[in-house]
């Protein structure tokens, strides 16, 4: 089963390492083209927001009570400060400091559990349910969008916290860490822009 | 040298999957998996094929009885969802799945479970769609469903379920892949391979693999509210409640134009692969097909609005959507110029991947001008919902994609296969498929202009139709003919055909390096690339690395600009995670057909699965409060 082809070694691979950092790591770039998709379909979902609005000859449609700023505040201060942390992990996972990104993993977790107590009564006070006209379903799917977000990391980064505790960790996994602080940053970012329609738009105009 | 015996039969034992039905459910080979990939669309497109020929039936007489209005538009609707959902889009993928990591010399894609994990969650897709026509559930709105008549208000029942919800199916599978496809190509370039030495298929399928990311959430996004609006009442797209159809039509064609482009983009690196070869010279003007290539890329995303030409939009916005659209014949032009060039300067020889290529430049050229035509607003009013369209869309799909592809099948047949197609069989299919094609086909743009709308289950007579209908009829009739050649040509090589060899056209990438079939770990060593034609620059030797572990999966990971090596990674072995994954995941999908709650319940199953996919595979830990003391 040989390649019939004659072949001339001109070097050796097995001096390299077995992981890397950053971008040079190939899932990095897998974690990347995953906020590509979602971020996209963040765009897509605020640009029907926009659409809807420019359509609707009052935004929020007559009858209708603006969301409620308390809960969405300390939903979006809490998760500003939690880039702090966050920042502090990845740092660590850089690092290669390993009791940091097992406790940080695990503070991570426990403040992401903590912001659904916020995220929660934001639903309850949106001040519409998604079944009374357009606006409540283009503001109701921005907040479960951006909802499914924070619980589809929270839950990563809890196995995550897990393994890193029970299993050993090498290079892959500080790469793993890295990955997983990334995209924190990046639920933290689209989150500013989705805050800025639910919340501040209807009061835009 | 050759690479020696002990080695071959380490990476042999290391590489290969568990034998019978165990190896079968969990493989994540590559070829393995673009293979089912290929069988089952190809299976589809017969199946589609069959449609397609009953409705020709259909129209061959005026007032024919053949079909009652309900089956004629469950035909058209599961023909058109069939052919664009899961045949044109999933065989580029799945040509890509098989031969990127090939042309790059690497032993896998980058994720390799997650390439098993893209086909079963398609294969749901198929399965709901197709298991659904079975018992009578059949979609029935055509491939793009608009509400209204989509709405919960005039589809009660679940066939438009059916239809939004295998949408999603398939689009986590293209996104999937997609994301494979492009880390694959960025990151895992064998040394010596820089971006301007990248061939010119590799970079097709790279820019359609973004376009896909950047485009299917469109789609996704579209569909759910379509199953809210239906399933939990929201109000998108009811106008009572604040909605608006439009917003539908413009989330769907921000995907469905893209789509069209994610189906030729790729046929383009087929194109040039075979132009190549078979011109026997390096492809002229490799730069000016890439840029054109990313400029067709970019321009897919700002000509939407063309499909909805006669919606009544503001006259500067179809100005501007008519500008954009012709203004895509120019990179498109570009590009067959260069193919042109090539074949102009190079010695051609005319073995059937090639005819394919030659046939796809007349067909597709005929496609492009009705298309310049149709991007005319003011014509496209004239045009629009007559079978001048349905002969645009099947000149540059059928022309534009489905000819390069059979041309690809019959190039790359040998090298999967190990196996020769028969030339002759092949050009008699060749001539059927593209008469019958042409002959089916042409007689649409003068019933188009003659005023014969599309989607109508029949016509009076006395209209002047009914000619150019049977001689439509009798091309469709021709082309399945051929088609069935074709695959009976395959067929029979796959057990009688001539032995290929490694490299039976002289082929000019790395592909053609490995031995036919490639075994599980496709190269030895891995491969060091000097120009944009690697099996050409050294003639008859091959500059390889040596040093990945052969007692372990390992792949080479390099930087993205100058595939410079960087580091050996580790590459996923063997799992059934990723089918059990897809189960959990389809039962989620298939259950929010009739309740929101089986999102919020059927996530636990999903998340179990996703966990015992990535269960860690090194030690316990010796350290830390939950560590295991030695």
């Amino acid at each position: 089963m040989s390649p019939s082809r004659s072949i001339r070694i001109v070097g050796d691979l097995s001096t390299l390492p077995e992981s890397a950092s950053g971008p040079r790591h190939l899932v990095w770039w897998g974690n990347i083209g995953f906020m590509v998709i979602e971020g996209t379909g963040f765009a897509l979902a605020a640009a029907a927001y926009l659409y809807l609005m420019t359509q609707a000859p009052a935004w929020p449609p007559k009858g209708d009570a603006l969301p409620g700023l308390l809960w969405s505040a300390i939903f979006t201060i809490g998760l500003l400060l939690s880039a702090v942390p966050n920042v502090w992990v990845l740092r660590c996972a850089r690092k290669k400091h390993l009791s940091g990104v097992r406790w940080g993993t695990l503070a991570m977790a426990v403040i992401a559990a903590l912001l659904f107590i916020p995220r929660a009564f934001e639903f309850a006070h949106l001040g519409i349910s998604w079944h009374q006209d357009a606006y409540g379903s283009i503001v109701w799917t921005l907040l479960v969008l951006h909802t499914t977000h924070v619980v589809t990391d929270w839950f990563d980064t809890v196995v995550l916290g897990v393994w890193l505790f029970t299993h050993e960790v090498g290079d892959d996994q500080f790469a793993d860490v890295e990955d997983n602080s990334n995209y924190w940053t990046f639920v933290i970012l689209c989150w500013l822009p989705v805050y800025a329609l639910i919340y501040w738009a209807p009061r835009a105009l | 040298m050759t690479a020696d015996a002990t080695l071959i039969e380490r990476l042999d034992e290391r590489w290969r999957d568990p034998p019978g039905l165990r190896g079968f459910l969990t493989t994540v080979d590559h070829k393995r998996i673009a293979a089912r990939y290929i069988v089952t669309a190809l299976f589809l497109m017969f199946l589609a094929g069959m449609l397609a020929l009953d409705m020709r039936w259909q129209l061959s007489v005026a007032e024919n009885t053949r079909m009652s209005p309900q089956l004629y538009n469950e035909s058209f609707s599961l023909h058109g969802s069939t052919m664009l959902f899961l045949v044109s889009v999933p065989l580029m993928e799945a040509m890509a799945f098989w031969l990127v990591p090939l042309m790059l010399g690497t032993r896998n894609m980058a994720f390799p479970r997650l390439g098993a994990f893209s086909f079963w969650l398609y294969f749901g897709g198929v399965l709901t769609l197709w298991i659904a026509h079975a018992i009578d559930i059949t979609p029935d709105l055509g491939w793009f469903e608009y509400p209204p008549l989509s709405g919960p208000s005039y589809s009660p029942g679940h066939r438009a379920d059916i239809w939004a919800q295998m949408i999603t199916f398939t689009e986590v599978a293209a996104l999937a892949a997609s994301v494979n496809v492009a880390a694959t190509i960025l990151k895992m370039r064998p040394p010596g391979m820089t971006l301007t030495r990248m061939p010119v298929f590799l970079w097709a399928m790279l820019i359609a693999s973004i376009m896909t990311i950047l485009s299917m959430p469109a789609v996704m996004l579209v569909t759910s509210m379509l199953i809210a609006d239906r399933l939990v009442s929201t109000h998108f797209f009811s106008p009572a409640g604040g909605g608006d159809t439009l917003l539908f039509q413009h989330l769907f064609w921000f995907f469905g134009h893209p789509e069209v482009y994610i189906i030729f983009v790729p046929a383009t690196g087929f194109i040039s692969s075979i132009v190549e070869t078979f011109s026997r010279r390096t492809l002229f003007g490799h730069a000016a097909l890439v840029l054109s290539m990313i400029s067709i890329g970019a321009l897919a995303f700002g000509l939407w609005v063309h499909h909805m030409f006669a919606v009544g939009l503001p006259r500067l916005g179809n100005d501007f959507y008519t500008a954009a659209s012709m203004a895509i014949a120019l990179p498109a032009g570009l590009q067959i110029f260069c193919w042109i060039a090539t074949i102009w300067l190079g010695r051609i020889r005319l073995a059937t991947p090639m005819l394919w290529i030659l046939g796809f430049v007349a067909t597709f050229v005929i496609g492009g001008l009705s298309g310049v035509m149709t991007a005319s607003a003011a014509l496209d009013l004239q045009l629009t919902d007559t079978y001048f369209v349905v002969a645009h869309l099947h000149y540059v799909l059928i022309g534009g994609a489905i000819f390069p592809l059979l041309g690809a099948f019959a190039y790359w047949y040998p090298k999967a296969t190990g196996r020769l197609m028969s030339e002759r069989w092949g050009k008699v299919a060749f001539v059927l498929i593209v008469g019958g094609f042409n002959l089916g086909f042409m007689p649409m743009h003068f019933l188009g202009l003659m005023g014969m709308p599309r989607r109508v289950y029949t016509y009076p007579p006395g209209m002047g139709w009914e000619t150019l209908n049977q001689v439509a009829t009798a091309g469709s009739a021709i082309a399945v003919a051929g088609g069935l050649v074709f695959v009976g040509n395959a067929l029979w090589a796959y057990w009688r055909g001539q032995p290929a060899g490694d490299d039976p056209w002289g082929g000019s990438t790395l592909e053609w390096a490995s031995p036919s079939p490639p075994p599980p770990y496709n190269m030895a060593h891995v491969p060091v690339v000097h120009g944009l034609t690697p099996m050409w620059d050294d003639a008859g030797r091959l500059d390889v690395m040596d040093g990945l572990r052969p007692d372990r999966r390992e792949v080479l990971v390099t930087s993205v600009t100058d595939a410079i090596p960087l580091y050996r990674q580790k590459s996923a072995a063997p799992s059934i995670w990723p089918l059990l994954a897809a189960l959990a995941v389809s039962a989620m999908f298939i259950g929010s057909i009739f309740t929101p709650w089986a999102i919020v319940v059927g996530a636990a199953p999903v998340a179990a699965t996703l966990t015992g996919w990535f269960w860690p595979s090194r030690p316990r830990s010796r350290s830390g409060p939950l560590g295991v003391n030695a």
